[in-house]
């Protein structure tokens, strides 16, 4: 028994709206970047599913390039947190709050 | 099989000269070798603009098109590029922030914006995208000792990182319905749901990048923490690499779906006018002014692409010239202005400004009218043309908002202007002069002057990039 496409893709659509209600409705900065990470992998699985799908190497090709991107945006958003976090002991985004108007 | 990579030219060299800026600071110390090499990156960016100038047109590939909107736009980002050195060396040496990285990042951010508005790939456009925004994030925090500048970087990255990831899933849709990320294969596809859907959510992303209502809710709070050169870098960068790509993805790619993609775009840009102009009203803090300004002008640079005719391709890249001259030197004249160790960014302490520097009032004020849209400045042109196109395109009621939008702003700019023109100055406001930062303004004002009085020859130059609508 195979297991069909759609299913694959349901999973996606499910994981990307989980991290996307995570982004929404978390507060801590860290938590909300691991949401981020979810949807990205979310992606990831849709390509690879439609890559079988339509019998072509695109949508392989793509995670790789999402993969590097994903690792890309760990190193910049891991280093301003740990820098936020030196000078104020909070990654909690309501605390971070000096602009406002 | 060989591949000419000679079109690829002026992004290598400001690639190349970015990486040589990171290089290169490491073994510099003092302040004398950091300009030398700030001018080797300046002169590094007029050898790319040459290049592009000579580059003529042709496709290259499947990814990544030569044509007139790429040669166009590419020409504007490195403009701003060029604009954002001018203006960031006197301010960056006297805070305390000359580091090498600033013109690195400015330079990384510009090749972003150069690939994505000549990207004919959606997987593509989306490395290019983060290519644009990543340098972005960083410049945002650039004054790492500032708590509100982190603030700004943190905000910017995560909500940044969240509409990548919103485009990024539309590309996968667009993926799934037409079995490729070409724009080739687009051109050509049925409107099916998956597809609509998916081109929303890109277009979501990339508004996201422009500041268009409803996802600009960034944007003040970026503009207010980052320094002053970055968000006047920021700003216009980031629409020109965002609404060159709605050019080519929407009008250029799918004109076949434009009763689909019209109604959004419309319906997005009206709100953004709406919102952006109505919110600056109330702001008396002059870069969160400006930022809601930035909105408001997301939305009229909107106006062209809703239009998706080919008076809106080319009013819409020509309003992008005009607002690279005038925001450029809008949040330029911000970083003469000292208060207690910090910018000064409050409207009031601009009071008594035309006492101290009647040349730095007087180009305030002509970048003041020229975001307001008042003749004889380049914005006044810019939003004719656009109210033009919308007419042509059968939005009359858009037209009308425009000016309706426009009228209102003449509000909060021309009481910035007023205050620079009214005694006496704050106290412990201080103004420092900058020989290069002075370069940089003048060549704003004397552009938004210049294309305003005399608006033929950048019109013709924008109208050729309206031959490439089939």
């Amino acid at each position: 028994m195979t297991v069909p496409a759609s299913a694959y893709l349901l999973l996606s659509a499910a994981l990307f709206t989980l991290g996307t209600v995570g982004v929404l409705v978390r507060r801590t900065a860290l938590i909300l970047f691991m949401s981020i990470e979810l949807m990205l992998n979310a992606v990831n699985l849709a390509f690879v599913t439609l890559s079988r799908v339509h019998a072509n190497l695109d949508g392989q090709l793509a995670v790789f390039f999402v993969l590097v991107v994903a690792a890309v945006e760990v190193v910049v958003g891991l280093s301003i947190l740990v820098h936020i976090f030196r000078s104020r002991d909070t990654v909690d985004v309501d605390e971070v709050d000096l602009l406002r108007g | 099989m060989t591949v000419d990579l000679r079109p690829l030219a002026p992004e290598v060299v400001v690639a190349a000269a970015a990486l040589l800026a990171l290089l290169a600071d490491v073994f510099t110390r003092t302040s004398r070798a950091r300009a030398v090499w700030w001018l080797v990156a300046l002169v590094a960016l007029g050898w790319a603009a040459g290049a592009v100038w000579t580059a003529g047109e042709g496709a290259f590939g499947v990814l990544y098109a030569r044509d007139g909107l790429a040669n166009a736009l590419q020409l504007v980002g490195l403009a701003v590029a060029a604009g954002g050195m001018l203006l960031a060396r006197d301010y960056l040496a006297r805070v305390g922030l000359d580091r090498g990285e600033y013109y690195a990042l400015v330079l990384l951010s510009t090749v972003g914006a150069m690939l994505m508005v000549a990207s004919q790939d959606l997987l593509f456009l989306f490395v290019a995208l983060e290519t644009l925004s990543v340098p972005l994030y960083v410049l945002a925090g650039f004054a790492r000792d500032s708590h509100r500048s982190q603030e700004a970087s943190l905000k910017y990255f995560l909500l940044g990182s969240f509409a990548s990831a919103l485009l990024l899933y539309g590309v996968a849709l667009v993926y799934g319905a037409t079995g490729s990320t070409g724009l080739a294969r687009l051109a050509g596809a049925e409107g099916s749901f998956p597809l609509l859907v998916g081109l929303g959510l890109v277009v979501v992303g990339l508004g996201f990048k422009a500041a268009v209502v409803p996802f600009h809710a960034w944007a003040p709070d970026v503009y207010e923490g980052a320094p002053v050169p970055a968000v006047a870098f920021m700003s216009v960068l980031a629409k020109v690499g965002a609404v060159g790509a709605l050019v080519r993805l929407l009008p250029l790619t799918l004109p076949h779906l434009l009763p689909a993609w019209q109604p959004l775009l419309a319906a997005l840009s009206a709100a953004t006018m709406v919102v952006g102009n109505l919110a600056a009203l109330r702001q008396t803090n002059l870069k969160r002014m400006l930022a809601y300004s930035s909105v408001s002008h997301a939305g009229y640079l909107l106006v062209g692409v809703a239009a998706g005719n080919g008076t809106g391709v080319w009013s819409a890249v020509y309003y992008l010239a005009a607002y690279a001259a005038m925001n450029l030197g809008a949040f330029g004249v911000l970083t003469f202005l000292e208060r207690a160790g910090v910018e000064a960014d409050e409207v009031e302490d601009l009071r008594g400004l035309a006492d101290r520097s009647p040349a730095l009032a007087a180009a305030f004020a002509v970048f003041m009218a020229s975001l307001t849209g008042l003749p004889p400045t380049a914005g006044f042109v810019g939003k004719f043309y656009l109210f033009m196109a919308a007419l042509q395109g059968g939005l009359l009621w858009l037209a009308v908002v425009g000016v309706i939008t426009s009228v209102v702003s003449v509000a909060y700019y021309l009481r910035a202007a007023y205050a620079a023109y009214l005694g006496p100055g704050r106290a412990g406001v201080r103004l420092h002069p900058g020989p290069w930062a002075g370069v940089g303004l003048g060549v704003s004002a004397a552009a938004t002057l210049l294309f305003g009085v005399l608006p033929g020859p950048l019109t013709t130059w924008a109208q050729r990039v309206a031959a490439l609508l089939r």
